[in-house]
This record gives C-alpha cells, structure tokens and sequence, in this order.
C-alpha cells in the first residue's frame, strides 16, 4: 500500500490524497460539508431544479397508471421501449459503484476510498431508478407482486424459465445488497458524526444510524472482517446482475437478441456507463465542495482508463455482433446488421458508434484523461452512446424481425421523455441530499491513506 | 307565473322576442345560405314564418313547463326543494310486493341456458342475399355464419353480413321517429300521413314519390305493386349508388332484356375477367364464386384452371390471377373487342402478346371457359362477353342466364333522372326514402338536395338519422334485418325467409309496415305481410309444415331459377364483335383516368358506422378508416408524391382534395378514388372518416372517366395501414414466408421444406409421443392458393371472440387488436406484382417461444397442443409478443373493450371473456368452441375422433373458400392430417424449429409457357 502513496517523482504520477493532510484535517474537510457549511444558494437551486423534473416524472407516471401502457409509444411489434432502455440503463450505472467498492477492495486498490461512498450511493439511487421500471412497464403493475413466489391460494407459480423471474431476483438481490454494504460502510462515519454535531437532534439521529458504533477495536476488528465479506458477496453481483439481465434478451429469438456475446459484453457496457456517470458525479463534487484533495487526478485519471478499458470490450462485442450476424448466414440475423446501418434508426446506431467508439479514444492522450472539463464531457457522451446502445437492442431489434408484414415504427411520446428524465431528476435530487446529509466521502476509509496510518500499521 | 305575477308583463312577450319585428326575407334568405348541416330545416320553417313553429322554437318545454325558466323567489325554491327531498323519501318506503314470484314453470322448448341457438336467416346487399345461420344466445343474436345447406353459401359468407351483427347493436342507430327534429311517435306519424292521404287518393296518388334500394323480396314487390295499384299516378324510384345498371343494359344490348349472368365456375377450365373483381364480397354470387374458383385452383386435382385478369384498378382477382394486364379502365372495351375478334384499336407489343394468348386458350377451351365482365363497365363490355361467352359455346356450360334477381331491373341512374326532374317540376307531394341516402351518394350532377329540398313533405325510413334523415320531415327507425321479417333471393334466384333473432330494440318500422300505413292498413305488420304473401305462392293445407321447412331450412324450396334461354339479339351481337374498330376510347393515353369503385370494407357509405368494418384492413392497401386515392407507382413517381401526400382530383368540374396511396399494380395514367367516405352524418365511427367523393361522379360517367387532373398540393395526412411493409425483400434477400412454385416446377417435386429442422432435433424428446396419446390434437392449415384475401375471416374472428375496435389513431400505432390477419405481398416489378395473400392467425407452435417467457406462466400449453393465454394471470410484461415470430399477440395498451355500453353488452359471445386494459390475447383456435364439442363428444361417448364438420373455428366457417381447414391431426383421416401430408404443406419460418400447428400449403401458380418469362 505504501507504493499507492509515495509520489515517484519519475512518473507524474497524482497522489490519493494532496499533501498535508492529517486525521483532522481530513475529518473536518469531509464532515463540515454536513454539519458546518451552510446551505448554499446553488445546492439549494440545484435541489428544487431537479425536484422539479422529478415532477414531471410524477406526471408521466399519473398517466401511465391512470390510462395504461399506451401512453408510451410502444406496439406490436416493438413491445418493449423506453421503460425497458432506461431499465438496463440505469442498471448499468449502478455497477460502477458496486464494482468500485467490492472488486477494488479486494484487490486492494485503496484509492477507491475515496470514491466508494457516492459511487454506492450512485449504485443505490440508480437501482431504486432501474427497478422502477420493470412496474411500470407492466400493463398491470397492480400485480407486480405476481413475479415473486409467495405462498398464494391462487395456485399460482412463477415461470422459472422466464429470464424476467431470475431478473426479478437479480435486481432485488443486488438493490439489498446495495443497500447493505452501502449502509454497514456508513457506520463508523455515522458514528463520527454522532461525535461532531452540537445539535442534539442530529446526534439523536446519528446515534440510531450509527448502531451503538463506540470505536472500540473489537468493533473494528468485527467489522472489517463483515466488510470484507460483504464485499466478498457483492462481487459476484457486479457480473451475474447484468449477466441476468442480458438473458431477458439472449433468451428471446429476436434476430438481434438472440446471441451469446451478451453476457460479457453487457456487464462490460455496463461498468463502461458507470465509471462515466462516477465521473459525471465526481467532477462537479470535487469543485463544487474543494474535495479536490481527497479525489485527486488519480482518481479521475484511473477512473478514465477503466472507461477506455471497458469501452475497447464493448468495441470487440460489437465487431463481433455484427461478424456472427455475417457468419452464421442466416437470413434473419443478417438483416439485423443490414438494418443497423441502412434501416431508419441508421442515425442512433451511427450515433452510438461515434459516441461509443470513437470519441472515448481521445482518452489514450493523458492529457485530456485529467482536463476535467474534457473528462466530463466524454462522460456524458459516453452514458449517451450507451443508452443510444440499449435503444438499439431493445427497439432496433424488435422492430424489423421474421415476418416483413409486422414490421412497425416506435416513436417515443411525450410521457416516455417525462418518465426518462423524471427519474434523472430523481437520480439528482438523490444526490443532491445526500451530499448535505451523509458524509459523501468515506472518512475512516480515507484516514487509512493518511502517512499516519502507515505508521500505526508498521507498528 | 311568478313573473307575471310579480311584474304584471304579459308573458308571450319575454318567450317569444322575435315576434316583434318581423322577417325580413332577404335576410332570412342570407341567413339559410350561411347556415348549414343540422340547422337548415329549421330554418325554411324560419322562411315560412309559422308563428307556432317560432314559438316552439323558443320554448325549450312545453307551455306551462318554461315558467321554470324564470327566476324563482327563494321561498318557492326551497318548497320545491323541500317537496321533492319529501317525495324522495317515500320511494324508498315502498314495500317490494310480496306476491312469490316463479321461475320457468315450464321451461321454453328447446331453451337450455348456455347453449346457442341457430337461426335461419339471409342478409341482403344490393337485393342480393347472403343466406345465414344467427347463432343466438337466449334469444340475442351473437354471431353470424354461413347457411351450410344453402347451395349459395354452403358456409360461406362475407364481410358485410359478418360484421352486420355490430350493425344491429351499434349504439348510433337511429332509436326514435323523429318529427322536425323532435322525437314523435308512430302513432303521430301515422295520424298524420293518414289525413293527408285522403288528399292524395284524390288525385290517385299523383304526388307520392317512394325512393327505396334495389330489392328482390318477393313479398315487397307483390306488397309495392298493390301499393301502386291503390295510387296508379304514384311512382316507385329504385336508385343504389353501386348498382347494376351496366350489366341490365348490357343484357339489354345483347338479349333485348335484362337478365342475371351466372358463372359456373367449377366447370371453368380457363377465367378471363374484363375488370371482373369476382373475388370481393360486393360482387353478386361472391361465396359461391370463390368456392367454385377455390375448388378448381388445387395443383393436385390435376385439373387446375387457369386465370387471365384484364384490369385497372387492381383487385384481389387480378391478383389471385395467373396472369394480369393492367390498363385502364377506358381501355377494356378495346381489348374485349380484341377477344371477340376485331382487329381495331392499337396495342403495345406485350398486350398484343397477352390478348394472343388469352384468344388461344379461350379458343382451345370451348366450352369449358368463362369472360367475366365487370361491373362498372360500360354495357358495350357486358354485350361483348356475352358474345364471346356465346361465340365459344360457353352459355348453359359455364355461363347460364335467369332472371334477374331484383324485383325491378330498371335503370337506376334513369330512375333518380325522373325523380329528380318531376321534384323539380314540383309534382311531388310525398316523398318517401327508404333504405337509401342520396342526399349523400346520389351523382353531383343531378343537385339531388335542391329538387329534394322542395318537396314540401319528405319521410325518411332507416337505420340511421343520416344526412337524408336530417332533412326529411319524418324520420322513422327502421328495423334491423334481425328484427324484422322479410323475404329476399339469393344470387341463384333461391328465396330465403328473413326471421328476426330479437324484437326490435327501438320499436323500429319495416318498410313493409310502412307501406301498410299508405295502403292504409295501418294494423298490417312485417310477419302477415311475408306469410300472406307465400300462403298464396303455397297454398294448400300443409302450408304451416311448408312455411316452418322454409323458416328452419333457410330457404323456400322450388324457388331456384332455372336457366333461362335467351336469344341473341343478331345486330347486336355482330355490331359489337368483328365489325367494330371505334371504342369510347378515353382520348389520348396520357389523359388521366379517375375510377370509382365501392370500398371493399364500407360499401357504398352504407356500413361507413359499422366499426369492425373500418377497421377492418382494405384487402391490398391494408388501410384503415380512410380512403385514399389509389396512384400507380409511375405515375407517382411522374408526379412526384408519396403516399400519405394530399393531392387535389379535378373532374367534372368539381375537385377533391385527397392524401395518396401509391398501388403496386395500379396501371399508369390512372388513379382509382372509393366511394363511402366522407360521412357528414354516421356516426361514432363513420362520421369525418376519409374524403368524400361522390362530388366528382356524375350520371354519365359513375365508374371511371378519363380527363381527371391530378395535382400535388401542399401537406400530408395520417394514414393509418395495418401493414407498412407489403414486400418479402429485406435486405438483399427474400424471405421464404409466402412459399410458391409454378404448376411445372411443382409437379417436378418444389421443395418446400428445406429449411425445415429435423424432428429429432430438441432436447426434449418426445414431442409426438406425448400428443399422440391424446385423443385430440388440433391443427390448422391455410391453402394459400384457395385464399382470395376477402378479409372474412378477420371479421368472424372478432364476432366470435369479442374483439376490440382501436380507432384509427390507435391502427397507427401498431396497435390493431385482430386476432387472425391477412398479409398481403407484392413482388417483382412494381406496376405488374405478384401478389400474396397470407391469412396469419397463432400458429400454436409446439415449441412456443411466448410460453417460455413469460415470467407468470400467463401463457401455457394444453396437453392437446394448444397455446393457451390465462387473461387473469397475465400481468402485461409483452414479452411473449416481442418473442413471438410470428407477431400474432396483440395487447390491451388501453382498456380497448367498450365495457359501459349496453347494446355491446348483448352482442358478445357469452362463452368468450371480455379482455380488459394490460393484458394479451391472441388466437386461440377458438377454444370455447373446441370445448363445447369436447364435452359433447363425452357426453355421448363417441370414439369416433375424427372432428370434420362438426367442430369448425369461425375463421374456418365463414371461409367461402375453404381455404383454412382446421381439425384433429391425431386422426389419419381427418381432413386437416391429409392436407398436412400434402407435399406442398410448410410451416411458416420452421427453420426456427417453433413447430407450427398451424401450416400453410403453398401458393402454386399456373401461368400460360407461352408467356412466361
């Protein structure tokens, strides 16, 4: 660990933590966002802004359930649309965060301390979006409840070969696991903010949150082993969750779905998504609340490269996507790849690979991997080009298949937009609140890359 | 009173404002002009300045009534109040009676809750019926299918009479006699027409018009020609605006009478048609017709006919045809001219080729072929097929002549001439519609509405308060054929007793009680008139057995035409054929032709409210809701536009601004517009649908005429296709979907299943062990070569199981809910296509993809190979749609059923559940009826599992065809397990190892060698 903080001065290499930092110092810089700074003109903006659109999901919903599915622009053939996109969408993003806290803290990348927090929060927001989704997109939603196996007097069973009951079980797997690991990671920050608050209130409340934390060793010894093995069940979750997800369409027969590149390629779309939208987080926080300290250019600059990692995997699925659509010569499979690129959703593929492919490989220069400017611009263009890649699969797919005579058009409506950016805005407000109310970076994490740590470990 | 009371003001005045200053009459005038629609009685009557009509119309209650409108002091009001909360209260006090009241004592004969009943019926269209069995549930008719005895039917029927069930219960129909706009009553009306015609018995009925629909009732013509005894100076109009003047006058060039033309075409070796669109449900004899063509079109008889279409606007017979030549329609007297064997007129190279050919084989089939004229063609065409059916020696072979069908064969557009000009003249007094609306359809050129608007008394007798009814002076609410009785004749001549399944719903009129009333039989009812009528045609003392054989049979026996021998008027008949070389040629041959055909779903206008009808998709264009004017694929692309562009037609001095659907096949030069649309007064469901444009059809030219403009005028409008893509291309390949061989490649062994999987190919074994050891399992096939795409199965289908309208809007968005389709294709060169038409309902594959799905097991499989949908279990995830291949799901995306409206309450098929919003359905092989025949055949403990003509899916039934055959293919010898060995049996995309029960039999053409290639 001790390599992770030395700052060769061969390599430019940025430190995890700027220089001069001590236990208090880094205490205080993280905790005064909630409990000293005051509220902000621009947070308190920002929140109505985005409390704003989350109205506008409301509306769409109102509608949705008054009226029923219509509303949306799918049909046969295209029965799935928006609801589905943003479902595998926002699923997506949130592995970045489970990935970040589970995988690196296993193979001890430290420097992920400092951005495990909000990118689990980041998970957690995004999973309570996706999972919104599949009840909306129900035409009974009243009945959601259906897919689990309950013990009923109706004599009714899930289908367990359908891939929408083991998506059931992926997606509320991982939002509890989320939600966990999430949480058991607050504690002893929560306790630490039990500590600091004067207002009894706020010490009430965190001392419930915290769970009667006192700091002791035995604590600490308890819980990093809980931890550990917490992030030991997570981390198959970063795969099969997206892995399960894939199957909705792997499993199905529609020449466009029905290939086996999908599991890999999913999960590598997805973690893609999620260390942009990390950097669409991370960027404005690191400016907006001075913790450029804590998430330095390190983290930023390797948080690039995974991009551009898992952005050259998804490049090979789609190279080989439309190699086996060639390949297999199969009349219906080879239309896909021919409709892709001449049908009349030729833009958003085009699109997609531009987004996808082509823009993300400014990141091999290193200076563009820490202009944060840059950085968040690719990000963004890279959370497009993924949902532009959703919208081919789900929508391209479906709506040219077997028979010629059923082809259709899907054109989303004005309720398929308010749904969609409601939940952006709910993801916001999300995060939003969280920034004011919970230490957005892990504080006991941190201290551990203090220099003062080592020492405490050398001992 | 209060106000009278309080402020002394003599009352008359405050009501009636406009007594004061009288009317001026230029203003007046100016008024009526700017005023339009509904209001224009209202204000003629304004012109005649009636003092208590101005009163009436002010006084929105009677008198006494409106002092309610004057303000009311706040002590009366809370009496008022006070009193009726009072008088409230005591309602709720009153004791039910205490009398025990009984169930069915005696239960009604052959009444068992639950089961249907079948009733014998006909439909009429044109005077020409369609001879039905009702099936009805207690007493409310449900579903319409074909008399299977009938020799015209034999089960078939056709879209009009299937959807004429939602026609008896369609919300929008007219529910009250209607004076002045008001709501009157029979009684009144009767009153009324009863004075005033002590008037008219003065002047032997001078002034009495009677307008009604060609009609063939016997009882009605006997019934009208004592009415016109009883008024000798009375005249009897017959006027449809789709009728068969042409071939009347053509029989009259030919015969010097008019006659009816059958076609025998089972014994038709080779079928030529001159614009003949025998194949479409408007066309007199179409079940039998399409039966007859079907019979003789199997590639395996050995004896499979062959069949030349010389069209315009294409139609699914050319299409259905082995080899089609597209001209205009102005062009057709010119090649038939060419058949009988004049060297006249000009032809290009390949038409001369085609009319080669077709001379040849017409020659080398003497005897044993047939020339169907067209409808709208002129009378020199229908004279002209009459001699060549002669010269050839067809007649009493293939082509036989009766009578004619409709009581009254005159010349309808002559028959509307007069009546216009003697309402012009001002000689009619009573002017009586029945039946019609040619306030809407009647030719531009007669101004039918200002003769008709001054004839100063105007009875209108329908179904709906229609443009006409708006304007008549009486309205009476007409019976439903399925309320009412009657008596009408089959294209074969063969009478068929009409019976109601229900009594009337709104007490409606018959026209026969109506002609009672001015015979002045006011007791008369529609039941004495018909059994009157045929106790004399039978008398004798069995005429109850006779009268109930004829009621349960469906037809009177004895009734049939016999051929008829006519002679060939000579000079006729040699003027028309070798010496002529001049044709009503349409001028040069770049001149635009404009053709005027009936739509294939709405008719004339007359089904423009009947939904199922709307929605039905057009057999070729696939559209919904609208007409468009059809434009060939040349001349589109000549003129620049695009379907869905609005372009304007000019002809006749009159213009139409129309959206366009470009029609492969359409021939160049030529557009077609559909006549029906347009309705300013239908309907929920016809009113503002399509364009109407019987503005641009005149007397002198009702079916096509050349001259039209044509021009591209800014703007497009929503057209709303059931089917956006009508090609097997995608890509750079040909989808095998419609497979299909020539007659020659077939005999050599066509291969139509190569990609075909092996059986053993699954890692489930046993698929067929498993259903052989079920008594049933149902299958399905379609013979592509029998189906004609007359869309009758989609309409059985949405009788039969309760399926919802969407609307045009919902079409649009790919959400139309029918559960069995007609794919149409069109391949090859665009302006001369091969085309298909592919009936897909569930193909219930084996190997289901939707059933594996679905996260709640909505979607299961019957141990007898059904697919079956759970509606309660669904939860609407629309996965099973998105895998399924075939795309044959359709989904609730609203709450699409009409659950509040009680007329549809009685309409739907009790046995079928009624879908409500966010679940799927789909075809189900109509389950209901499978377990009904499943629990009769345990019932009485037959081992015989063969199902043939006893379980029928409505698809199947209403076929006139045959072309969908379903059954028990665990019985070697049912009908369906032979069709499936057949070697032209495949399953549509079996490659992707689905195992379709349901397969199509391949589409196997037989085109002439000669020119081929």
């Amino acid at each position: 660990m001790a390599d992770l903080m030395q700052v060769e001065p061969g390599e430019q290499k940025p430190p995890v933590i700027a220089p001069g930092h001590n236990y208090g110092t880094v205490t205080d810089k993280i905790a005064d966002v909630v409990l000293k700074k005051p509220v902000s003109l621009g947070w308190l903006g920002g929140l109505f802004v985005c409390f704003l659109i989350l109205q506008w999901m409301l509306y769409g919903v109102t509608l949705l359930f008054f009226k029923g599915v219509g509303v949306w622009g799918v049909n046969i053939p295209i029965g799935w649309g928006f609801a589905i996109v943003n479902f595998v969408w926002w699923i997506g993003i949130g592995h970045a965060g489970t990935l970040i806290s589970a995988i690196l803290l296993l193979l001890r990348q430290s420097w992920r301390n400092s951005i495990n927090r909000f990118a689990e929060a980041m998970t957690l927001f995004a999973v309570a979006c996706a999972g919104m989704y599949p009840i909306f997109h129900l035409g009974r939603p009243w009945l959601a409840y259906w897919l689990f196996p309950y013990p009923n007097t109706m004599g009714y069973w899930p289908n367990f070969r359908s891939p929408l009951v083991w998506d059931v079980f992926a997606v509320t797997t991982y939002g509890t696991i989320s939600l966990v690991f999430w949480f058991v990671g607050l504690i002893p920050d929560l306790a630490t903010m039990r500590e600091r608050t004067d207002k009894k209130i706020l010490k009430y409340i965190f001392g419930m949150a915290a769970l009667g934390w006192r700091f002791s060793a035995r604590h600490w010894s308890r819980y990093e082993t809980a931890y550990l093995l917490l992030a030991g069940l997570a981390t198959p979750l970063v795969l099969s969750v997206h892995t399960v997800v894939s199957f909705d369409f792997a499993v199905g027969i529609v020449p466009g779905w029905h290939t086996t590149i999908f599991p890999p390629y999913f999960v590598a779309g997805a973690i893609y998504s999620g260390f942009a939208m990390v950097l669409v987080l991370a960027i404005p926080i690191r400016k907006f609340y001075n913790l450029g300290d804590f998430i330095t250019e390190r983290h930023i600059e390797n948080s690039a490269m995974v991009m551009l990692g898992t952005g050259w995997i998804v490049a090979y699925g789609y190279a080989f996507e439309a190699f086996m659509n060639w390949y297999g010569g199969d009349v219906y499979e080879g239309f896909v790849r021919f409709n892709r690129f001449h049908g009349p959703y030729a833009l958003t593929y085009m699109a997609l690979l531009f987004f996808n492919l082509v823009v993300p490989q400014v990141l091999w220069i290193r200076k563009v991997r820490i202009n944060n400017f840059w950085l968040f611009l690719i990000s963004l263009d890279v959370l497009v080009g993924m949902w532009l890649e959703r919208f081919v699969i789900v929508v391209v797919s479906l709506h040219r298949d077997f028979l010629n005579s059923s082809w259709g058009m899907y054109y989303p409506t004005q309720v398929d937009w308010a749904i969609f950016i409601g939940t952006l805005g709910f993801f916001t407000a999300c995060i939003f609140l969280f920034m004011r109310v919970l230490p957005a970076i892990s504080i006991f994490e941190l201290r551990t890359l203090l220099p003062e740590a080592e020492s405490v470990k050398h001992e | 009173m209060m106000m009278e009371e309080q402020n002394g003001k003599p009352h008359k005045e405050d009501v009636c404002p406009g007594k004061k200053d009288k009317l001026n009459l230029e203003t007046a005038n100016a008024q009526i002009e700017e005023t339009k629609g509904p209001e224009f009685w209202r204000s003629l009557e304004e012109l005649a300045g009636s003092g208590e009509f101005q009163e009436m119309m002010h006084r929105e209650f009677p008198k006494g009534a409106s002092e309610w409108l004057d303000t009311v002091s706040r002590r009366g009001f809370m009496k008022l109040m006070g009193a009726s909360l009072a008088m409230a209260g005591m309602t709720a006090c009153t004791k039910q009676p205490l009398e025990p009241i009984v169930p069915y004592v005696k239960q009604p004969e052959e009444i068992v809750p639950g089961k249907p009943l079948f009733f014998a019926t006909a439909f009429t269209l044109g005077g020409y019926a369609a001879p039905l069995l009702v099936e009805s549930h207690l007493y409310r008719p449900t579903k319409i299918e074909g008399n299977d005895k009938h020799p015209v039917s034999l089960g078939g029927t056709d879209v009009f009479s299937q959807a004429s069930v939602l026609g008896l219960y369609d919300p929008d129909r007219s529910q009250n006699v209607i004076h002045l706009g008001n709501v009157s009553s029979w009684g009144q009306f009767k009153e009324v027409i009863l004075a005033t015609l002590k008037d008219q018995s003065a002047s032997q009925g001078a002034g009495i018009r009677v307008l009604t629909g060609a009609f063939s009732s016997p009882a009605l013509a006997d019934q009208s020609q004592a009415f016109l005894k009883l008024y000798p100076q009375a005249k009897w109009h017959v006027y449809e605006p789709v009728n068969r003047d042409n071939a009347y006058e053509g029989a009259k060039l030919a015969f010097g009478q008019p006659v009816d033309t059958q076609y025998q075409l089972e014994n038709a070796d080779v079928i030529v048609t001159l614009d003949a669109d025998f194949l479409y449900a408007g066309f007199p004899g179409f079940t039998k017709y399409a039966r007859d063509y079907a019979k003789r079109r199997d590639p395996d008889s050995g004896n499979m006919s062959r069949m030349y279409a010389i069209e315009s606007s294409p139609t699914s017979t050319g299409l259905k045809s082995d080899h089609r030549l597209p001209v205009r329609a102005v062009d057709v007297e010119m090649i038939a001219c060419q058949l009988a064997g004049s060297s006249g007129g000009s032809l290009s190279g390949a038409q001369a080729k085609f009319v080669a050919s077709v001379v040849k084989e017409l020659q080398a089939h003497r005897g044993s072929s047939v020339v169907i004229p067209g409808e709208h063609q002129p009378p020199a065409v229908h004279a002209l097929a009459h001699a060549i059916n002669a010269q050839l020696g067809n007649v009493g072979k293939t082509v036989v002549y009766t009578d004619t069908v409709v009581a009254n064969p005159a010349n309808q557009t002559e028959s509307l001439k007069d009546l216009v000009a003697d309402m012009k003249a001002g000689k009619v007094q009573w002017l009586i519609v029945s039946g019609v609306n040619p306030l809407f359809d009647s030719p531009a050129d007669v101004n039918f509405a200002d003769a008709f608007n001054g004839v100063p008394n105007r009875v209108h007798l329908g179904l709906y308060q229609d443009e006409t009814a708006e304007q008549c002076h009486w309205h009476i609410n007409e019976t439903h054929y399925l309320e009412s009785w009657g008596d009408t004749r089959a294209f074969d001549g063969t009478v068929s007793i009409v019976q109601p399944l229900i009594a009337p719903l709104y007490d409606g009129k018959s026209l026969h009680e109506l002609l009672g009333v001015l015979s002045d039989d006011a007791q008369l009812s529609a039941y004495n008139v018909v059994q009157d009528y045929w106790r004399k045609q039978h008398p004798g003392s069995d005429f109850d057995l006779f009268w109930r054989r004829s009621l349960h049979d469906g037809w009177v026996q004895g009734t049939t035409y016999t051929p008829k021998q006519v002679s060939a008027k000579s000079e006729n008949f040699s003027q028309t054929t070798t010496t002529r070389s001049t044709f009503s040629s349409g001028g040069p041959a770049s001149a635009i032709e404009i053709n005027f055909r009936p739509d294939p779903s709405i008719y004339d206008g007359r089904f423009s409210n009947n939904a199922w009808l709307q929605e039905l998709p057009k057999p070729l264009s696939k559209l919904t809701w609208d007409n468009a004017v059809w434009i060939g694929p040349v001349m589109a692309e000549r003129m620049g536009v695009a379907t869905k562009d609005l372009v304007r037609v000019e002809v006749n001095g009159a213009k139409v601004d129309l959206p366009v659907w470009i029609q492969a096949g359409h021939p160049d030069n030529s557009i077609t517009v559909f006549l029906g649309y347009g309705r300013k007064r239908a309907g929920r469901a016809g009113t503002g649908a399509g364009f109407d444009v019987y503005p641009l059809r005149t007397t002198a030219t009702p079916y096509f005429t050349t001259g039209a403009q044509v021009t591209k005028i800014s703007g497009t409008y929503l057209l709303a296709s059931t089917q956006g893509y009508q090609t097997m291309d995608a890509g750079d390949e040909t989808r095998p979907i419609v497979r299909t061989a020539t007659l020659e490649e077939y005999k050599q062994h066509a291969d139509f299943n190569e990609e075909k999987p092996p059986a053993e190919l699954t890692l489930y074994p046993g698929f067929d062990a498993q259903y052989k050891k079920e008594p049933y399992a149902w299958g399905m096939t379609i013979d592509l070569n029998s189906c004609v795409g007359c869309n009758n199965c989609i309409i059985a289908c949405q009788s039969e199981n309760n399926i919802a309208v969407v609307g045009k809007e919902q079409v649009n968005h790919g959400r139309h809910m029918h559960w069995i389709r007609v794919d149409a294709y069109y391949q090859g060169d665009r302006s001369d296509p091969q085309a298909y038409f592919q009936p897909v309902p569930c193909m219930q594959c084996e190997n289901a993809p939707c059933e594996l799905v679905c996260p709640v097991g909505a979607t299961t499989h019957s141990t007898e190979g059904l697919n079956d949908m759970v509606y309660n279990r669904c939860v609407g995830t629309r996965y099973c749609s998105n895998n399924c291949p075939y795309k044959v799901r359709r989904f609730n995306f609203f709450l699409f059923s009409d659950w509040d409206t009680p007329q549809y309450k009685m309409m739907r098929n009790p046995d079928v559940t009624v879908r409500s919003r966010g679940v799927m359905e789909k075809c189900t092989y109509c389950v209901q009826r499978i377990s009904e025949y499943r629990i009769k055949a345990e019932e009485s403990g037959t081992t015989d599992r063969n199902t043939d003509g006893d379980l029928k899916t409505a698809c199947q039934q209403s076929c006139p065809a045959n072309a969908i055959i379903f059954g028990n293919i665990n019985d070697a010898n049912s009908q369906v397990s032979k069709l499936k060995a057949k070697q032209r049996n495949y399953g549509l995309l079996d490659d992707l190892n689905t195992r379709p029960r349901t397969t199509y039999l391949a589409e196997i053409r037989n085109p002439n060698p000669e020119l081929q290639g």
